[in-house]
């Protein structure tokens, strides 16, 4: 069932997802060569707590941590380690949530270390545009399937494959509500956008084949012919006025 | 984080058990008989009125007398079971 959030409801979760952004922010400086996923993990994981607010992933379904950190041909869903230490060249997807009040956001970015490839920079550019186009389509009227088929038409056009196996979804008092938003679909089908829906938007994209497996830490989401992946996502309100992205950091809006 | 699609990852999917009640012994097929029947004698002497089991049947793994089985007996009839393996 999807469930309608009040505006009060909504807020609780732009409140969230406003601790994300400030994570992101803090992000952008701590990604450089040599630091570990499981060192930015630990900050990401103070920032959140600092603000009164809770991790959301840390928990669920048994995942041991505060972010996903996803490293080069990883997708989704990669476990932060002290081993894994960023190198120059590779690119890290950031997937963070946190819950206020007892409401979720969740948001994720992909990030270049330090210089890397042009195409590497075309992906990322890609994946980021194709949130943006899922982002337009969120207004009453519209369906689920607009959403996915904005993001499939831009990715592809571009060259570069959707991931089929996982899904953006609904959000509010859990972290996974309904519905599933695919990012591949045909415009027109699914079920129908209304004010007060809130959904967790993510394009998951690879550079090759979308085909993805999932490692023995039943976690780590890799591509299965080993082709660079980004991800990108932000927790987006269907309002009257149109999408309402409640990740969105307001600083940076300005 | 990511939703799982689903019905994309086996460990969700909601599937048939193993009967966790049946007692699995292993036997000779001595004897086919009508409908797809057939007579073992286990390991242990006893004689059993067995059937394949359905996925067995769906794979078309056929069972010829003197093929070693693993059959699985119904802990309220141990005069019946179900064919479960056939060893090479």
């Amino acid at each position: 069932m999807i469930e309608l959030k009040s505006a009060a409801q909504i807020e609780h979760m732009r409140a969230a997802g406003q601790i994300l952004a400030e994570a992101f922010r803090m992000c952008r400086d701590l990604v450089k060569p040599g630091v570990s996923t499981l060192e930015i993990d630990r900050e990401v994981e103070a920032l959140i707590r600092g603000r009164k607010a809770k991790p959301a992933f840390k928990g669920y379904r048994g995942y041991p941590a505060t972010i996903c950190a996803s490293i080069n041909e990883e997708v989704v869903h990669g476990i932060p380690a002290s081993k894994r230490r960023l190198r120059e060249g590779d690119i890290i997807g950031l997937d963070l949530g946190a819950i206020v009040e007892g409401y979720y956001a969740d948001a994720a970015v992909t990030l270049p270390v330090g210089e890397v490839s042009d195409e590497d920079r075309r992906l990322l550019d890609v994946t980021r545009g194709s949130l943006d186009h899922a982002i337009a389509q969120c207004r009453p009227g519209n369906r689920i399937g607009d959403v996915g088929a904005a993001v499939q038409r831009h990715v592809e056009g571009a060259g570069f494959g959707v991931v089929r196996a996982f899904v953006g979804h609904g959000i509010g008092r859990a972290l996974h509500e309904d519905p599933q938003v695919p990012n591949f679909g045909e415009p027109g089908r699914g079920p129908l956008l209304r004010p007060g829906m809130v959904l967790a938007l993510e394009p998951m994209v690879t550079m090759g084949h979308w085909e993805v497996r999932v490692l023995a830490d039943r976690w780590t989401a890799v591509t299965a012919d080993g082709s660079l992946a980004a991800h990108f996502e932000h927790t987006v309100a269907v309002s009257e006025g149109g999408p309402d992205v409640l990740t969105a950091d307001a600083r940076e809006a300005a | 984080m990511a939703r799982r699609r689903r019905g994309q990852f086996p460990e969700e999917r909601e599937g048939k058990k193993p009967k966790d009640d049946a007692i699995e012994v292993e036997g000779k097929v001595v004897e086919p008989l009508p409908n797809a029947m057939f007579r073992v004698e286990l390991d242990n002497g006893h004689r059993v009125l067995t059937h394949v089991s359905g996925k067995m049947r769906m794979h078309f793994i056929r069972i010829l007398p003197g093929d070693r089985v693993k059959v699985e007996l119904s802990a309220y009839d141990l005069t019946r079971g179900r064919i479960t393996y056939r060893f090479k």
